[in-house]
């Protein structure tokens, strides 16, 4: 995983409650068995016009005009900015693939559904919870101001406006050390075997039934 | 100092340690496999030359992707036609065997929906930690078992470490007070549910479902009602451990052996929520007052009772809602103020894991029998969630009523809920449901979802549109709930 650096992004606002995940990456799209290529299929039924395809080349593929990341005005975007609820339904990690394939590193929004939560910081993308008339004022902004750009810095937890203004976010501290320094979660996790073959030990003679295969 | 609850219990007895920073590493008992989220977590696996922890804490099945006529699964994997599913489904079973990992194939008898197959084969204890890359694995907590959906790298996490990162949830209560009206069933009481708390109103929470409709229900019927914890923004759902929960569990494979069994059901009957554990937050319902449910919308919690209409979006509360209740109605093709009883259907699909066990398989089959469906109906179909239920059905006879009625009666698998496979919805048609998400585009491109009870899915395809079950005739559905 790369190590999330400060940096300052275009913002790209969807203006919708409760995005879940099968909007974000349309099913036909998880029979890949690979972690990468996700990205021109990101939003799909939103961005593209027709039914999409696994394997297809999206260039020769009608664009839907209205939706914001065909905008001219939001390419290059790496902040996404949605309403609450974002990533709510299944627990396909292709939602968060398709989000960072697709140059997405931050997504900020009112309230992120849990399991979604936690496959985006395993995928490096920060997500960010502002208060919902915080996420209002920025998608006010966002949209009066072309070019709109947010300064997003992890290590003092502050997104910066090009006014100036400091918004403040929670985030927890396991996470964020991960992200700023690239971290694996197995490597750290094993650091503790010692401790888990000893639970698993107790645990077995405890509850011997746990481990039963059929005969 | 108050008592535990049941989720506080469980999470106490699968703790490995508690780190500094408000995270934990939990041991995980049990992981199912499916071919859609694993295949990147055994890459992950081999490109760090890394074995799994303990390899019989998983089973793996081919459920999402796999064909479900009965010509195409005589071919076993050759039969799946589309060459992508293919190679996922071959991959799973590539890396099963690669790996030692116990795997029902495509035509073992034991394959099916994974959460249909774990509970069947007792390879869900009570007391157990469940996981898998599969965000219905909430499932699993009827049993009194730990059990939530993980991302695909979680799934390499816990086949590496037989741990989980994770974090301490809130305690939720659900209590659904009362006796449930005829023809009602576990799908209305979660529907009923997620319509009352909203699709995020779970959202940090282990939600425990309580109450005498819902120890009243069979596991069957307490299995849909915790697999849809997530459609309330919920990871987990519980329900206490009773002698419905043991007798259910008694001589499946999986299950404790005789020897076992005594210390066994002695340390299940611990697994309820102390009478004096606080709950963060606890929500009521009156089971008299929950009538068949219908959604009308694009969320789960777009949902009514069958006497309702169709809401009109300028009635919403505030503007976020009232604009994702216009797009709604907009993506259904539907009116403000519509009955739910005049909405016509094109497809009706029985199946999935939230409803397609040989009990919702009885539930529907009793409103069918020696009925016709509708010819405005294109196409009804009956998909069991595994083999084991399917081989039930037939040996009851139900797959003759289904087809004598003119619904097609296939083979296992995840099928039209999320249109993985073959089975799918054309732009713009209604299809009335048993699954789970009702999401744009969810059972096909364009696709309208309502989602409805296996009893109420019966009747709708018998009557071209949505009627509410409660009214047909006493010998058709009026026993719905029964069994």
């Amino acid at each position: 995983m790369k190590k999330f650096e400060r940096f300052e992004g275009v913002v790209a606002p969807l203006d919708r409650a409760n995005v879940d995940t099968d909007l974000i990456i349309p099913k036909q799209f998880l029979k890949s068995i690979k972690r990468t290529g996700f990205g021109v299929n990101l939003f799909d039924e939103l961005r593209y016009l027709d039914e999409g395809q696994p394997g297809q080349d999206c260039s020769q593929r009608p664009l839907n005009p209205d939706f914001v990341l065909n905008q001219p005005r939001y390419q290059g975007a790496e902040v996404l900015l949605a309403r609450r609820n974002f990533g709510c339904g299944s627990s396909r990690e292709h939602a968060p693939w398709a989000l960072e394939d697709f140059g997405f590193k931050v997504v900020i929004a009112p309230s992120f559904a849990d399991i979604f939560y936690n496959n985006a910081f395993k995928n490096g993308i920060l997500l960010i919870t502002l208060a919902e008339e915080e996420v209002d004022r920025l998608f006010a902004e966002a949209d009066a101001n072309e070019g709109y750009q947010l300064d997003v810095d992890l290590e003092h937890q502050r997104v910066t406006t090009p006014s100036g203004e400091i918004l403040e976010f929670e985030v927890d501290e396991f996470r964020k050390h991960c992200l700023l320094n690239g971290l694996d979660d197995i490597g750290i996790t094993l650091q503790d075997e010692e401790a888990i073959r000893s639970f698993e030990e107790t645990h077995r003679q405890q509850r011997p039934w746990l481990f039963r295969q059929p005969a | 100092m108050s008592g535990q609850t049941l989720y506080d219990k469980l999470w106490n007895q699968h703790l490995v340690k508690q780190r500094d920073d408000g995270t934990a590493l939990i041991y995980i008992d049990r992981q199912l496999l499916h071919e859609v989220t694993s295949p990147q977590a055994f890459e992950g696996l081999r490109l760090a030359n890394r074995k799994p922890w303990r390899l019989d804490a998983n089973l793996a099945t081919p459920d999402h992707n796999v064909p479900t006529t009965v010509k195409e699964r005589a071919e076993g994997n050759s039969g799946i036609k589309d060459p992508v599913s293919l190679i996922q489904v071959q991959t799973l079973d590539d890396n099963c065997l690669a790996f030692g990992i116990e795997e029902f194939k495509i035509n073992d008898p034991r394959q099916g929906i994974v959460h249909v197959v774990g509970p069947e084969q007792g390879a869900t204890l009570p007391g157990m930690t469940v996981v898998c890359g599969d965000s219905h694995t909430a499932t699993h907590g009827a049993f009194g078992a730990l059990a939530h959906g993980i991302g695909t790298s979680e799934v390499e996490h816990v086949l590496a470490t037989q741990c989980l990162l994770a974090q301490k949830m809130k305690n939720m209560q659900v209590r659904v007070e009362g006796e449930l009206g005829l023809g009602v069933t576990a799908k209305d009481v979660v529907l009923a549910i997620i319509g009352k708390i909203g699709t995020a109103g779970g959202t940090g929470y282990a939600i425990e479902f309580a109450g005498s409709a819902i120890e009243s229900l069979s596991m069957e019927g307490r299995m849909t009602v915790c697999n849809m914890a997530i459609e309330a923004g919920a990871r987990v759902g519980l329900i206490a451990v009773d002698d419905t929960t043991i007798n259910y569990l008694a001589e499946r494979p999986f299950a404790p052996t005789a020897e076992q069994w005594g210390a066994a059901v002695a340390d299940w009957r611990n697994l309820v929520s102390d009478a004096d554990a606080q709950f963060d937050k606890v929500v009521v319902l009156n089971a008299e007052e929950i009538e068949p449910q219908v959604s009308w919308g694009t969320s789960p919690e777009m949902v009514t009772g069958i006497s309702g209409q169709v809401p009109d979006p300028k009635a919403a509360l505030d503007e976020t809602v009232q604009r994702s209740h216009a797009r709604a109605l907009e993506y259904m093709g539907l009116q403000a103020n519509q009955k739910i009883t005049d909405i016509k259907l094109d497809k009706v699909f029985i199946g999935s894991c939230t409803n397609s066990r040989i009990e919702d398989l009885r539930e529907a089959a009793k409103v069918a029998k020696g009925k016709k469906v509708a010819d405005s109906i294109k196409l009804a179909m009956v998909v069991p969630g595994s083999g084991l239920v399917k081989r039930q059905a037939e040996a009851e006879g139900l797959d003759k009523i289904f087809t004598e009625a003119g619904f097609e009666w296939r083979e296992p698998g995840c099928s039209m809920c999320l249109a993985m496979n073959a089975d799918k919805l054309g732009a713009g048609e209604h299809c009335a449901s048993t699954s789970n998400r009702n999401f744009e585009g969810r059972q096909g491109y364009g696709g309208r979802t309502h989602l409805v009870s296996p009893a109420m899915a019966a009747a709708a395809a018998i009557a071209g549109h949505f009627v509410d079950v409660r009214t047909l005739p006493a010998n058709d559905a009026s026993h719905a709930q029964e069994a």
